[in-house]
């Protein structure tokens, strides 16, 4: 008897529960989707702008850039993250569909290379990088260094920032199957600060004394580099609208770019645009 | 009343006895159903003996082997290591030492089974792969061997106190009669006390495996992570655990890559549940062993 009476108890509570979630207020919506890199940005500040304006509801998905893009010309999304400008045949899908997509730069992405301090190298070229990830280029020796086996020290294969590399640098090409993959930026950095032969690569927030960052091409990696893109390892990153943004879009891409949104894109550790 | 609150105490015991039965199936039900959908897109055959581990390229490759061997070699190297360390010491505590000696010693091996694992490969990284790297000239200290050692010294107190208490299980009167037929101390420890204790010994080793090839936050931290099939044991290595805890975070929801991690955790509870069940089988036959003739 008494079971039953907890059983109906828990029942009604439930159903309660599903009641009220079925009749949250009608707020205003906007969908964001898109590049994976972008993602942490997207979802920090999607959290931070609802908690001060609750009649505007964000949900952010992510899918990579190319899907945004698509979604956004089909007008299944308000907000396309892309962490590449659109390319010509996307703006002759809009040109057909109608849709004027506008970019708006919301963050620079910048990596850096660093290997240990011990080291004599000082600059590489991109094309020598690509070919150290590859597997190419196994020894110093190969880029004016003291002969010694290159230890090839790389982000997990998902995370944003090996993504970012693999583009930046390898173009698609896969990194050599016995690179040590690290889960995180600091792990990276503390393990070539620790080995002599080591080479890898961070965010620019985690360039420390302990490990020495390369010049890429000619240009050290630095807040005004990546500004500038200048520097070869960066690149901007869009938020695409269909036409200016207005209202709800409006107040919130402004929120991205503004102070407080700048400040969130430093945390996640992208370079903010001020 | 008094009845009633009884009755009621016993549902309540009733009830978180058999939770962990409920969390059990339930854990092995996810298990299957997030990580059988890999197999429709890979075979099972490519996806335990393939070479390669590039799950977030296009086209994908979801082989797993290079993370099985390393998930068995770091285990056998820490076998290696808490063996002897494992039984030694518990041979020592249960046979040698004095009262002073175990009553400092025990409690000593016991704290070493309570540091977090997280401690173990902090200290891996920070001391351990950068003196191994130093001392024996390799490129770089995060490697197979590095781990087995670190996790080889996890290990060492779960094989010490299962084999101490094994020991300890040995009756007397064993002891009592190798010594009145004449045998010395080391006679009556190597051929009557360790036959004796033999399968609570075994019961330890396996139940020492099951912890070092399960074992994730140390050998994310200390093998070096690399998808490659070791040529040597100073080769980096990505265990199986270190790739689930290392790419699940990051890989979407109902992707093939969220699947193959399901899939990899699918197969490693199915090779330590195999490790408990010879364990539990072998520690039954000794109770029975020591039931007869004890």
């Amino acid at each position: 008897m008494k079971k039953l009476r907890l059983l109906r108890a828990a029942v009604s509570a439930a159903a309660c529960l599903l009641v009220a979630a079925g009749t949250v207020s009608a707020a205003e919506k906007v969908v964001l989707e898109g590049s994976t890199t972008v993602l942490p940005i997207a979802q920090k500040t999607a959290e931070v702008f609802m908690d001060k304006n609750s009649d505007i509801d964000i949900s952010v998905r992510g899918g990579g850039s190319g899907v945004g893009i698509a979604s956004l010309l089909d007008g299944s999304c308000d907000i396309a993250d892309s962490s590449r400008a659109m390319k010509d045949t996307e703006y002759e899908k809009a040109a057909a569909k109608k849709k004027d997509p506008k970019p708006c730069v919301v963050a620079m992405d910048g990596i850096a290379i660093v290997v240990n301090n011990s080291n004599n190298i000082a600059a590489l070229t991109k094309k020598q990088v690509k070919d150290i990830y590859t597997g190419a280029i196994s020894d110093w020796s190969a880029v004016g260094g003291p002969a010694g086996k290159i230890v090839v020290v790389s982000r997990d294969s998902s995370s944003g920032t090996y993504e970012a590399f693999g583009e930046l640098v390898l173009k698609g090409a896969k990194v050599r199957p016995d690179a040590l993959m690290q889960a995180s930026n600091q792990a990276i950095a503390s393990i070539v600060a620790k080995t002599p032969s080591g080479i890898g690569y961070v965010g620019l927030g985690y360039i420390t004394d302990s490990v020495k960052a390369l010049e890429i091409d000619g240009v050290m990696p630095d807040k005004g580099t990546v500004l500038s893109g200048k520097y070869p390892v960066s690149r901007p990153l869009f938020m695409y609208t269909n036409g200016s943004p207005k209202g709800a879009v409006k107040k919130y891409i402004d929120f991205v770019t503004g102070p407080e949104g700048q400040r969130i894109v430093d945390e996640e550790g992208f370079v903010a645009l001020k | 009343m008094a009845r009633i609150k009884e009755k009621a105490y016993e549902w309540v015991f009733t009830a978180l006895a058999f939770s962990s039965l409920i969390f059990l199936v339930g854990i092995v039900i996810v298990l299957f159903k997030e990580g059988f959908p890999i197999f429709k897109a890979v075979k099972a055959g490519d996806f335990l003996f393939g070479r390669f581990w590039y799950p977030t390229y296009e086209p994908p490759e979801f082989g797993i082997f290079p993370l099985i061997l390393a998930s068995f070699w770091v285990t056998l190297g820490a076998l290696l290591v808490c063996v002897p360390l494992g039984v030694g010491s518990a041979l020592y505590l249960n046979e040698m030492a004095s009262f002073r000696q175990r009553s400092v010693l025990k409690p000593m091996v016991e704290i070493l089974a309570s540091i977090p694992s997280v401690v173990y490969g902090f200290f891996g990284m920070m001391i351990v792969a950068p003196v191994l790297q130093d001392l024996l000239h390799i490129p770089t200290g995060l490697c197979a061997f590095s781990a087995s050692l670190v996790l080889g010294i996890m290990a060492t107190p779960t094989v010490c106190s299962i084999a101490e208490d094994a020991l300890s299980y040995v009756p007397k009167s064993f002891r009592e009669a190798s010594f009145a037929v004449g045998a010395n101390r080391w006679q009556t420890l190597t051929k009557v006390v360790i036959p004796a204790a033999g399968s609570g010994i075994s019961t330890a080793i396996i139940l020492g495996m099951s912890r070092a090839v399960g074992e994730t936050m140390t050998v994310l931290m200390v093998a070096g992570g690399s998808a490659v099939i070791p040529k040597s044991i100073f080769d980096p290595v990505r265990p199986m655990t270190s790739a689930i805890a290392a790419e699940m975070g990051e890989a979407p929801m109902g992707s093939m890559h969220y699947h193959s991690l399901f899939a990899i955790a699918l197969i490693l509870f199915l090779i330590t549940f195999a490790f408990n069940i010879a364990a539990e089988i072998i520690s039954r036959r000794f109770r029975i062993k020591l039931g007869h003739s004890g």
